[in-house]
Formats: C-alpha cells, structure tokens, sequence
C-alpha cells in the first residue's frame, strides 16, 4: 500500500526491509549509530543527516558505528562482500571519497574481472551529493561522473522517494558494488511509496513525461528542475519530453536514443560539473548514434566549470535551475538564443 | 639432540608439509626467475624466494575457510594458502587457463575458494580489506580469521593504521604481518621508517606487536599459532613483524645496486629458511634428509611440467576482452 513518506524514510525501510530478510545484510558508517561509546542515547544520530536514525533499535547486529577512517571501512566493505556479507557502508559526503578512491576503484570495482570473473563484491557505497544547503566546496559536489567512468561499479541516483527504495533494495541484492548517490536536498522531499518491498531494475530509464518536441535527459535532483521547465514550457506550445535515466552505469541508452530519435532535439540536465561529465557523456553518444534524426545541436544545462560556492547567492547560480532548463529547451527548438 | 623450537608439537607429517610449501615457493620463484630473462614472461612480477618461512609458518594454521590479503610479492602466500601452482603459472603467462583467465596476471593472482583475496598492486590495499573479513567472520560467528600480509613500505600507508584502528574497536578476528625485508622497493627500511621495530607501532592501537625471525619457520608458526588461536577465539587482532630477506629484486629485471655486495650472499649461507629447517628437523632426527630430498624431486618436476605446459597453453580468446565486468556501451 502506498503512503506518502519522504525521500530520506524511503532509503530507511528500504535497508529495514532488507536486513530484516537477509542477515548477512549490514550497515555500517560514521555515525550510523552516533551515541557508540557515548553516555546518552544509543540512536542519537543514525548518520550525520539521521538516514540511518532507528534501525539500531531493530537491527543491533546489523548496524555499526566506524571510526573516520573511510578507507579502512570502505575496503572493509569490499573485503565483507567477498567473504559472506552484503554491506552497505555510508560514505558520508561524497566530497570524501577521495580519502578512500584506491578502495573503490582498485579494490571493489576489479574483483571480478582482474580474478577472472570469480569473484562477487555485493556491497553498497551509500552516499550524498548535491549542491543547496550552502555547504561549500568539500560537502556539496555531484561526483557521481566520475564512478561511471570506472568499469566494474554501478551507479544508481534517483530522483525521488518511489524510486529511491525500489532502487537501494536492488542495490543491495546485486552481487556488483553499487555507489547509490543520494542528493541531500531531497531528503525531505516526499512521494508516495509502497509499504512493500519492491525492485527497480538497473538500465532502465524511465519517461517521466512524454512529449514530442525535446527530450530532456536529466539526472537525479535536476528532473524537478526539468519537470518545471516543461510545466511553464508547455503554455507555449513547446512539448517536452522527460527521461529520468535512474542508473548512470548501466546506462539505458535505448530510451534515450528512441526518445530523441521521436523529438529530433536533446537537453541534458546535469548539476555536475560539465567538462568530461554524464551531461558531454550522454551529448556525445546521441550525437554518434541518433545524428541522422537531431534537427538541432543537443544542450547541457550544467553547474559552470567551478567548485560549488559557499555563498548562498553564488550556490543558488550555481544549480541549474528551471529557467535555464527551459532557455536551453528554446535554444534547441530555435525559438529563442543559444543558451 | 639439538632443542628445536615448536617442533615438538608438529607431526613428521606436517613438518614435511612445512617443507614441501616453502620448497614449492623456492621452485615456483626461482623458475619464474630464470624465465623471465628469457624475455617470455609478460608484465611485472615480483618474486618472494627467501620469505618462504613467513607463508608456510601462518599458513600452516589456517584452512581454505581462512582469508589472506596479499601484497604485490603475493606467489608465496598464494601457494602456501592452497591454490594450485600450476594454474598460478599459466597465469603468470596470462594464459585462459591461468587461475584468473589471464586477466590478473603476477600482481592480482587470487582465489577465493582457497580464501586468497589476491596479490595487491596496490601497496597497503590489503588490510582494509582484512577488516571486512574479520567483520564478516565475527558477524556470522564462524571463527575464520583473516590474515593481511604488507611490507615494510606497506607499513607505512595509513591504510595499514585505519585498519588496525578499525580492527582493534570492531574487536576482528585479523592478523597484520608485516614482511620486514628490509626494503621498500629501493628504500631501505633504515631510512623510511627510522629502522624501528614496526611491530612496536601496535601498542598504539592496543594490540600486541610481535617481533619474530622470518626465516626461521617455526619462530613464526609459533607466533602466529599463537595469534591465530586468540583471534578465533574472540581475543582481537594481533600485528607481527618477521624479519626477513628477499633474495631477488623489488621486481624483476631490478639490479639491486642499493643492497650491499654479498648482502644476499651472505644471507643465503647463513639464514636460507630452507637449510634451517633441513637442519633442525634432520638433527633432530624427526625427519630424513632422503624424505626432503625426494619432496625436491618431486617439486622440480612439477614445475618443470608446469612452465612448459603455460608455454604452450592458449591464449585467452578476444571476447573474453569483454566478459566479467558490466559493459553498457
């Protein structure tokens, strides 16, 4: 039965659920408890945004506090999947990941090709990306392009509640290592989500909305700024498109391809960065694939190539938002100035 | 009859075991040795002849369900831990029939039925992932341990510090051994670590620090019996350092002009991991030299069939390119 919860309690019961059907699940992370060792409350934090609050209480066995000491608990993670665990292990920010980067790109994500395809990794890397809460420079990146240029990880970002759960338990049922980027602005944001446990299936993208004018592909936070985009575009006659790609590796480059083969027009709604990024990754595949149909030069709306700011009227610049989503949508179908 | 430490309570059974490990190790090594100057043998290899003593001594406590993280000198624990030399061979010619289907080669050889998480080309990539066995053997209350074999460079990584950290609060079935021999590639340990005991290091995290010689088996197969049993046990994780020698370069093809003239030389007349345990077990009449003998004969052969069979084994086919690993474009 669905309810409306919010973003944040989705990716809770998700990891509820699944440690409740399968022990070898197990979470672990700074502060995952918070209260470890401490006089006071046992669940004080549940993690340093409260994702994890209350599974203490249901899972004693299951979940635990780590020192900081990202690399020692993310290869500890990679080492428990070889070895009989499903570990899901919070790395915190994902501006810290590159304390830990040899663990998750050397160790965890080779494994099964670098031994020949005999060996599983089942483990999650639960992390936050995102810009907005005027966290400055080292706590608001969306590094989740540099993940899907590793083989051997699946990336998983989703762009709401529903798919948040559905998605974090076919994380930890894959038998790959799966880094699932969880935008810190959304966590309050709510939707309507089954009380059961259901799947998502990795590469497949979703239509978000149909329309036969643009596509517009746009990754995790940033199809709320696309759905608005089309909302105001749509009193003009201009019809867009939405495809939420879910998983960026792998990538379901089929509903992309069929989609912009249908409008002739592509925008791609990236908050990372923009050089060597999703946004000029997906470009550049439509580009060699669907050139024959594009009746205009595909667009990214990205952050601009600088770190994300601390002032907050900076960081509001530096999201891209509706407006610019609908300017680079006239761009494309030539109804306005190149955006 | 001379005192032999720790022999007393090996069987001649397994003392002849002991031997066959590190005469396997000494045969695997110096073959791959002489045929990587050939110009056959593709990529790095780094080679652990002299360290013998170190492998057989833990790995002698320790059964497929027991866990090793190595290091880029990993053949010797790879072998002492129960994978098939052979298959190890062809892959160290990158061959489809190697242990990884020639897609790991020397550096990431690994099997994890034989609980060998691999060679690790990455110095100090080992003891994190220790941790996480420990954690999955306490977890699922299994009495596995872990062991994570790191050099003296290793040591220095604070991989190896957040690790023994994570594993002395989690309380984690883990052993660290360290392979002091004396040089961290070109380094010497003199220089990069002040020349301490590294051993000492794990007073800092409230575990014992053990100081053993790693050429002398049963020095080590003591400490580390020692450790393994209070790690099953519930005792923690211990850090023991094994003195020792490496007798070929950092890797091969390394002329070594940073050890000293007869440095090896002399180690090898001296301290050879597999005169001194000859030595002990024959004077003390628990085994005859005819019985080691015969073990040398028998390895030679099965090395010699090894090398030339990987030489002629097949390539790995050019789809296996693709297959292991997730592919989206």
């Amino acid at each position: 039965m669905a309810r409306t919860i919010s973003y944040m309690q989705a990716i809770n019961e998700a990891m509820a659920q699944e440690m409740e059907r399968d022990k070898t699940v197990i979470v672990f992370g700074e502060d995952n408890i918070g209260g470890t060792g401490a006089p006071g409350e046992i669940d004080a934090w549940g993690g340093v945004l409260g994702v994890t609050k209350g599974l203490h209480g249901k899972f004693p066995d299951q979940i635990m506090d780590t020192p900081i000491s990202e690399s020692a608990f993310i290869g500890a993670a990679a080492g428990a999947a070889c070895s009989g665990l499903r570990p899901v292990a919070e790395l915190m920010f994902v501006d810290f990941m590159g304390v830990c980067f040899d663990q998750i790109f050397n160790q965890a994500a080779k494994f099964k090709y670098m031994f020949g395809g005999k060996a599983k990794t089942p483990m999650v890397i639960r992390t936050m990306y995102g810009a907005g809460i005027r966290a400055a420079s080292q706590h608001s990146q969306s590094l989740y392009s540099i993940f899907t240029h590793i083989p051997g990880l699946k990336v998983v970002v989703p762009s709401n509640p529903y798919d948040a759960k559905g998605l974090m338990i076919t994380s930890i049922r894959d038998d790959d290592p799966v880094i699932f980027l969880e935008n810190k602005v959304q966590y309050a944001e709510e939707g309507e989500v089954p009380e059961e446990s259901y799947t998502i299936p990795f590469g497949e993208a979703e239509i978000v909305r149909e329309g036969d004018d643009v596509t517009i592909v746009a990754i995790g936070r940033m199809v709320n700024m696309a759905k608005q985009a089309a909302e105001s575009l749509s009193s003009e006659g201009i019809n867009c498109e939405i495809v939420d790609p879910r998983t960026l590796s792998p990538l379901d480059t089929d509903t992309i391809y069929e989609s912009v083969e249908n409008t002739g027009r592509l925008v791609v709604v990236d908050e990372s960065n923009p050089r060597c990024s999703l946004a000029s990754d997906i470009v550049a595949l439509v580009s060699q694939n669907c050139f024959d149909s594009l009746e205009a030069a595909p667009q990214m709306v990205t952050a601009p190539h600088v770190p994300p700011p601390f002032s907050g009227v900076l960081e509001d610049l530096y999201v891209p938002d509706a407006e610019r989503v609908a300017a680079a949508v006239k761009a494309t179908t030539g109804t306005s100035a190149k955006a | 009859m001379t005192e032999v430490a720790g022999s007393t309570e090996l069987g001649r059974e397994q003392l002849l075991d002991a031997y066959r490990t590190m005469r396997m190790i000494r045969e695997f090594e110096d073959r791959v040795h002489t045929e990587f100057a050939t110009g056959d043998i593709p990529g790095f290899v780094h080679l652990y002849a002299g360290e013998e003593a170190i492998a057989a001594g833990f790995m002698a406590h320790t059964d497929n369900d027991d866990y090793v993280a190595s290091t880029h000198r990993g053949h010797g624990h790879a072998i002492a831990k129960g994978c098939d030399p052979r298959a190890m061979m062809f892959e160290i010619y990158g061959k489809d029939e190697g242990l990884c289907r020639g897609k790991g080669g020397s550096m990431h050889i690994a099997d994890l039925s034989k609980g060998m998480l691999g060679a690790n080309g990455i110095v100090g990539g080992g003891p994190p992932l220790v941790c996480g066995v420990g954690l999955s053997a306490k977890v699922r209350k299994t009495r596995q341990v872990a062991i994570s074999f790191t050099g003296d460079g290793g040591a220095n990584q604070g991989t190896i510090f957040e690790s023994m950290n994570l594993a002395s609060v989690w309380d984690l079935p883990v052993i660290f051994c360290i392979e002091n021999n004396g040089y961290a590639e070109a380094t010497a340990q003199a220089f990069s670590s002040k020349g301490i005991d590294i051993a000492k290091r794990a007073d800092g995290f409230s575990m014992p620090g053990i100081v053993v010689d790693g050429h002398d088996f049963f020095a080590v197969y003591e400490a580390a019996g020692e450790a393994i049993e209070r790690a099953r046990d519930g005792g923690g994780p211990t850090m023991i350092e094994c003195k020792v020698n490496r007798y070929y370069g950092h890797f091969e093809g390394d002329a070594q002009t940073y050890r000293a003239e007869n440095e090896v030389e002399n180690v090898k007349a001296q301290k050879d991991c597999l005169m001194l345990f000859r030595r002990r077990v024959t004077e003390a009449d628990l085994v005859e030299e005819s019985a080691l003998d015969e073990i040398d004969a028998e390895i030679k052969q099965y090395i010699d069939d090894a090398v030339r069979d990987a030489q002629a084994a097949p390539e790995p086919a050019p789809e296996r390119l693709l297959t292991d690993v997730y592919v989206s474009y």
